[in-house]
């Protein structure tokens, strides 16, 4: 590990769901402005891992830390204390989500999706707030559409907004779950551009995608999980190009084909 | 099949259309049967100069205002403790849960009338209230026939309220909940910011549904001697023997106060259904930037 303090770090993360286990063990290193890309077969654990990073879901055991804050429990007296809800809420606040049925707010407009976190959770004002978040929302190619209700928006028009949401809350690491995974192929483009220039802009992000096309253009690593396990994770060109693992190999193979 | 050339002249041809013979019939029944009440109403036993006459008296109108803010107050509570119980009743704390479970089965199964009662003679298991040694209150004295009414109707709305509004909550998509955590909010934040909002779609028409309800059973009231409008009139006919006219006067004061509700109903529909339902047809690919 380098002297830079990880943006991420987990630790033997595991997460099982009855008798299955999600996430298997997985430790996990993100540096400050890197773009790792977690691909893998369906049920591989990708997505529970990063719902794990922001806390959707509690973890059975490991460590994650994020912006190296302890996720989820504090440390005092020799022992580990659960945090309160309040003080999760707080933690998510490092971490931005962007899922890949967009989630958006449906009974709020474009612009009042954007400006709800800012308002409601950071306190800042309704005039603030909204400067910043038409600014947001001109980034992602959707200042014209800031009055029109998410079912009056394309998926891809959705997802942006999405995103737009997420940065409006300034995070410091944003995890993207399959967000083209729901999208028509025509509407895909629009939404990578605006991830591709995001990493452009230096965000630390991890994203679930099962686009190897802008993984190899965009991530400085590629991880690849199954079964719960981070069975490989390298370059892209490492990972994708010249797999060591068989199970990497096949899936490549498979979604190349 | 084919078309021949005869068919191409149907066109010129005048269309005589079908009778409906049966419709005729029964709109006929309907209005002979309509003419024949409107006949009994005009020549019965109904004087209707006191009909205008009682129409606007000063105790009519008193019972009108009681009924109304009865029916007010009864409604806010019921809204209260529904969203309170609903929310208890999907917590993960098994004994808030069983807390609602008890509240909705106790009030949904003992008829209302049965429970108006209880409350107006709570004074014989409860004789004081209030905090031993600080304050007391004698029960007979605090339980005025207000309280017991309120009492009585907003804990039976409540049982039946927290019903709607749990279903209106289990309504919302969760991943509503998951974007709203994402951003931060708390647990209590994301219930009155994005899910109570939403669930309002569906939680509206049958709340609506139950304030009409709410105005007309405040006349239950009149049994523990709730000055509402019902009871005024009764108490105005014992004395002058015009049962049916005071009747009428309150069957038509009712009918008001429902219809303004109807279309304050409406209107609340239209504003919490924004951004649904008006599902605009897809963007042509050309339109998003």
């Amino acid at each position: 590990m380098s002297d830079i303090l990880p943006m991420l770090a987990a630790r033997d993360v595991r997460k099982t769901f009855g008798d299955l286990a999600a996430v298997d063990g997985i430790s996990l290193d993100v540096a400050p402005g890197e773009v790792v890309c977690a691909i893998g077969p369906s049920g591989s654990g990708k997505s529970t891992f990063l719902r794990c990073v922001n806390q959707l879901e509690k973890i059975d055991s490991g460590a994650i830390w994020v912006d190296g804050e302890l996720a989820g429990f504090r440390q005092a007296g020799g022992a580990l204390h659960e945090l309160s809800d309040g003080e999760i809420a707080r933690q998510r606040l490092a971490s931005g989500m962007v899922f890949q049925r967009f989630n958006l707010f449906q009974h709020m407009t474009a612009l009042q999706n954007v400006t709800e976190g800012p308002t409601t959770v950071l306190g800042r004002s309704r005039r603030e707030a909204g400067e910043e978040a038409m600014a947001l929302l001109a980034r992602v190619g959707l200042a014209e559409k800031a009055a029109a209700y998410p079912s009056e928006l394309s998926g891809g028009q959705q997802q942006r907004v999405a995103i737009a949401r997420a940065l409006a809350m300034r995070p410091k690491l944003m995890l993207f779950d399959e967000p083209t995974s729901a999208l028509d192929p025509e509407l895909v483009g629009e939404v990578l551009a605006v991830m591709h220039d995001l990493a452009k802009g230096g965000m630390t992000m991890i994203v679930v995608t099962h686009e190897l096309g802008f993984a190899r253009e965009v991530a400085g690593r590629v991880a690849f999980l199954d079964r719960g396990r981070l069975v490989e994770i390298g370059t892209a060109e490492e990972v994708l190009v010249r797999p060591t693992h068989p199970r990497t190999r096949d899936f490549v193979a498979a979604v190349l084909r | 099949m084919t078309r021949g050339p005869a068919e191409f002249a149907l066109g010129n041809l005048p269309v005589v259309r079908r009778r409906r013979w049966g419709r005729w019939l029964a709109a006929s029944l309907l209005l002979a049967f309509l003419a024949w009440i409107a006949w009994s109403f005009a020549h019965g036993q109904i004087h209707w100069p006191t009909v205008g006459q009682f129409f606007t008296a000063p105790a009519i109108l008193r019972g009108l205002s009681n009924t109304v803010i009865m029916a007010f107050w009864a409604m806010v509570a019921g809204i209260v403790l529904g969203t309170v119980f609903a929310v208890m009743y999907l917590s993960p704390n098994p004994v808030l849960r069983g807390a609602a479970l008890f509240y909705i089965w106790f009030f949904r199964g003992t008829p209302l009338l049965l429970q108006l009662l209880i409350w107006f003679n709570l004074a014989l298991v409860f004789p004081v209230i209030g905090m031993p040694g600080l304050i007391e209150f004698r029960t007979v004295d605090v339980v005025t026939p207000f309280v017991a009414t309120l009492l009585g109707l907003g804990m039976n709305q409540g049982a039946y309220t927290a019903e709607v509004v749990r279903a209106g909550i289990l309504s919302v998509d969760r991943g509503q909940v998951e974007a709203a955590q994402s951003i931060g909010m708390t647990r209590l934040t994301t219930l009155r910011r994005i899910v109570l909002p939403q669930a309002m779609r569906v939680i509206i028409p049958p709340v609506g549904n139950e304030a009409v309800s709410m105005v007309k059973l405040t006349s239950v009231a009149s049994v523990i001697q709730y000055a509402e409008i019902l009871r005024n009139a009764q108490t105005i006919y014992y004395a002058n023997a015009r049962t049916i006219e005071l009747l009428i006067v309150a069957a038509i004061w009712y009918l008001a106060v429902v219809t303004v509700l109807q279309v304050g109903q409406h209107f609340l529909e239209k504003h919490f259904s924004r951004g649904f339902g008006q599902r605009a047809a897809p963007k042509a690919a050309g339109d998003v930037r």
